[in-house]
């Protein structure tokens, strides 16, 4: 059974692109809108993977990591931030909120599969 | 597909856009309004980050500038005036005439730098100014270089599947870089009622040779190397690995990762055990310590098997003369191996011949494998063939298709180097006196091609060469007057077809009318049958007028070891080559007496020509009231060789004579026997040969 990734970006260009790119890696993608609607979702399904910007309105990625965290069945799975250079601050924040890993962007789909085979395995 | 994201990105930028003006208006009348400048902040940060990943980089680097200053403004280093809504609402025109250019550059790059400057000039007033680190993706690392091996020593943190790492995950990334052998230390493992189900107490010892580099190893540890103890060092380059005799000892590896000290260490060496066990059982080092180091020990060794193996590739190459010591080795093996069998079967014990049959089993695989090492495919001559047929067909105006078949039948390494020169002569014969010219092929109704077919089979234990041309055939008239006229044979003898055909690889007997520079000198035939004769080989014609000649050239698989009829004349022991001998018939007193002189015998209502081989050889003794009579065969004609005794089938390890002997008539080579006597191998073709002379 395929393995379901989470998306979480405000940016619906950014969505899309790791929509597209986690499908074509063979993953079934759920797709959220910000924090907020991600936490919700994350609430009623399981996944194995999450992938969250770190910029978002309603509630932002620290948030959505620490919320998710919070979950049982988010406890151990690989939750990996989507950053820029200048965000090292937040890149620490995140990381001790519970982040397994990031990618700086801009990135290339190679990249973000490459990202996605190490920490799902 | 790119340009459907391209499209999406576009799409989104203009809608993030309108709401950026929106928003800046707004601001404009509530500057303190936290939520409005996140939202001109996150506009710009999405119109940076996603820009620069589907390409529109101008975008990205000219909106940097504007999310840099928004950034100051949400920390609250910076406040909003209508001097900085006013550069951005520009910034955001800009931005907008840069998305409207399909490509997304090709912007007013003046307009660009006042608006950046303006901006940079507001950041500058309020502290230090951010620095503008262009965005720029991570090159990729070349892959490749020196291998190296490293030892990596990795201790996660306790809560280290909080953060949803996996290191087994990490484990098997390292495993796809290279060689890899990895140890668990399980000793921080507390008791049952101590263990936190969700912590990790494990650490690892991992011993790679990879070609990567330092930093594609750095790169799997990325997401946890700040929190984790993570040790790399290099142990070795793999040069050195080579270089060295053999890899360290387990107390150097020990005490070089830290394990022990030299001082302990001497103390342990000074017990003189295997430093491993003194080690754990003395308590100095725990045991999975001295595993890990094991690992490391083995791998390293490991690795260096591999190079090692790795440059000896699939194959060796070895000098011919040690395989001859191979093959002649199995055949002195072979030789006792008979005795041994001969002498079980004779004692009657039932041990003794059950060991002796295991021994004949194993000696007839390893005789086998062992010719098997010398064989080579006689594909590479039938290539160079093809070069010979090409240049003949320029030289003699012929046009000549030649085709092969089999060419990965296998033959002895020497027989196919031996066999090079009869071929090409029978080929060039072919050629030149076989095929017609195109005009002459055409006249008589067959295709303007001429075809040499080159065709090589197993059979039993020979090959099979046949070289088939569908050319003018041999002229039998011809050829039967030659002969006459040659004095090779009567002009009123009756021959068969095959005997006649056979008359062409008499010594001097040339049909050619012309001499080329191909054929015809009249040293052809002969010298052809002679090559094939060496190699104990047979060679026969068939052939009809006007449709070709087909010449067949049968060889033994290996010249080393032969069948052959062991016999007895006198108190000397001689070999007669099996494929040769037909059948085995006595002769009485009475039948020599009945022959007048005349070395015939009646076998089956015909009469075969006889050798007697103990005057031939000059042995002295009594002849035996019935002596036997050896029948061959050779190229069609029946004669028998007179000898004492027969005493059977023997496997020959054929010796050769030595250049003292060469000229030897009669022997092509000797043998040792079981019980150490030297065997004289029959010439047998030769010596019909030189009796006929005589009797001519």
């Amino acid at each position: 059974m395929a393995k379901v990734i989470m998306t979480a970006d405000d940016s619906a260009s950014v969505r899309q692109m790791v929509s597209f790119t986690l499908k074509q890696g063979g993953y079934e993608v759920v797709e959220a809108v910000d924090g907020k609607d991600a936490l919700q979702k994350l609430a009623g399904r399981k996944v194995d993977m999450l992938i969250t910007d770190l910029n978002m309105p309603n509630l932002d990625g620290i948030g959505l990591i620490k919320g998710a965290r919070a979950l049982a069945s988010c406890k151990f799975i690989p939750i990996i931030m989507l950053t820029t250079e200048s965000q090292d601050s937040r890149k620490q924040e995140g990381k001790s909120a519970g982040a397994t890993g990031w990618i700086v962007k801009p990135f290339k789909p190679e990249q973000l599969m490459a990202v996605v085979k190490k920490v799902l395995g | 597909m790119i340009d459907v994201h391209r499209q999406a990105f576009k799409e989104e930028a203009y809608e993030l856009l309108s709401e950026l003006e929106n928003s800046l208006l707004e601001l404009e009348e509530r500057p303190d309004d936290v939520d409005l400048i996140g939202r001109v902040f996150r506009a710009m940060h999405t119109i940076k980050g996603s820009g620069s990943m589907f390409g529109f980089d101008d975008i990205a680097s000219f909106t940097h500038e504007v999310e840099t200053v928004f950034d100051m403004v949400r920390n609250g280093k910076l406040e909003v005036t209508t001097t900085l809504v006013n550069l951005t609402l520009s910034a955001r025109d800009q931005i907008k005439s840069m998305l409207d250019n399909s490509d997304g550059g090709g912007a007013d790059l003046e307009t660009s730098g006042r608006i950046i400057a303006g901006l940079r000039a507001l950041a500058s007033n309020e502290g230090p100014a951010a620095p503008a680190a262009p965005v720029e993706p991570k090159a990729v690392k070349p892959a490749g270089g020196a291998r190296m091996t490293y030892r990596i020593r990795f201790v996660p943190p306790r809560d280290i599947f909080s953060s949803g790492s996996n290191p087994l995950n990490l484990l098997s990334e390292l495993k796809e870089l290279g060689v890899c052998n990895a140890v668990a230390h399980t000793s921080g493992v507390p008791s049952l009622e101590d263990i936190d189900p969700e912590g990790c107490y494990v650490h690892w010892d991992v011993i790679l040779t990879t070609d990567q580099g330092l930093n594609a190893i750095r790169d799997v540890f990325i997401f946890v190397e700040d929190d984790c103890e993570l040790r790399i060092e290099v142990i070795a380059e793999h040069d050195e690995f080579s270089a060295q005799e053999s890899y360290k000892k387990l107390g150097e590896i020990l005490q070089e990762r830290g394990a022990i000290s030299s001082d302990e260490m001497a103390g342990v060496l000074a017990k003189q055990r295997r430093f491993g066990e003194i080690a754990v059982s003395s308590g100095l080092v725990p045991e999975a310590e001295v595993l890990s180091a094991l690992v490391e020990q083995r791998h390293v060794q490991a690795v260096r098997q591999e190079k090692q193996s790795a440059d000896a590739a699939n194959s060796i190459r070895v000098p011919a003369e040690r395989l001859d010591m191979l093959v002649n080795l199995v055949g002195e093996l072979v030789t006792v191996q008979a005795r041994l069998s001969q002498t079980a079967a004779g004692r009657g014990d039932a041990e003794l011949s059950a060991i002796a049959e295991e021994v004949e089993r194993l000696t007839g695989e390893l005789r086998d494998n062992a010719l098997n090492i010398r064989m080579l495919p006689i594909g590479s001559t039938f290539s160079k063939f093809k070069r010979l047929v090409r240049d003949l067909s320029a030289e003699l105006g012929k046009e000549i298709e030649m085709t092969t078949e089999g060419a990965e039948t296998e033959l002895d390494k020497t027989v196919i180097e031996r066999l090079n020169d009869p071929l090409i002569h029978l080929i060039r014969n072919s050629i030149d006196h076989g095929l017609e010219l195109p005009e002459v092929r055409l006249a008589a109704g067959k295709p303007r091609f001429g075809t040499v077919h080159l065709a090589a089979v197993h059979s039993g234990d020979s090959v099979l060469i046949t070289i088939k041309d569908d050319g003018a055939g041999l002229d039998k008239e011809a050829i039967r007057a030659k002969a006459i006229e040659r004095g090779v044979i009567a002009a009123s003898a009756e021959l068969s077809d095959k005997e006649l055909f056979a008359l062409v690889f008499a010594p001097g007997f040339s049909t050619a009318k012309k001499v080329s520079s191909v054929s015809g000198r009249g040293v052809g035939m002969d010298v052809v049958k002679k090559a094939i004769d060496a190699l104990r080989g047979s060679i026969e014609v068939a052939s009809v007028q006007g449709e070709g000649t087909r010449i067949m050239v049968r060889i033994p698989l290996t010249l080393a070891i032969i069948e052959s009829l062991l016999v007895k004349i006198g108190k000397d022991f001689f070999m007669l080559p099996l494929s040769l001998v037909d059948e085995c018939v006595e002769l009485t007193r009475e039948d020599v007496a009945r022959a007048h002189g005349r070395n015939l015998a009646h076998v089956r209502e015909r009469l075969v020509p006889y050798i007697p081989l103990r005057e031939r050889f000059r042995i002295p003794g009594r002849v035996p009231d019935i002596e036997q009579i050896v029948i061959t065969e050779v190229n069609g004609v029946r004669v028998g060789f007179v000898v004492d005794q027969v005493i059977g089938e023997h496997q020959t390890v054929i010796k050769s004579l030595g250049r003292a002997y060469k000229n030897a008539e009669g022997i092509s080579g000797a043998t040792i026997l079981g019980d150490g006597s030297v065997a004289l191998i029959l010439d047998v073709p030769q010596l019909v040969q030189s009796v006929e002379a005589e009797a001519a």
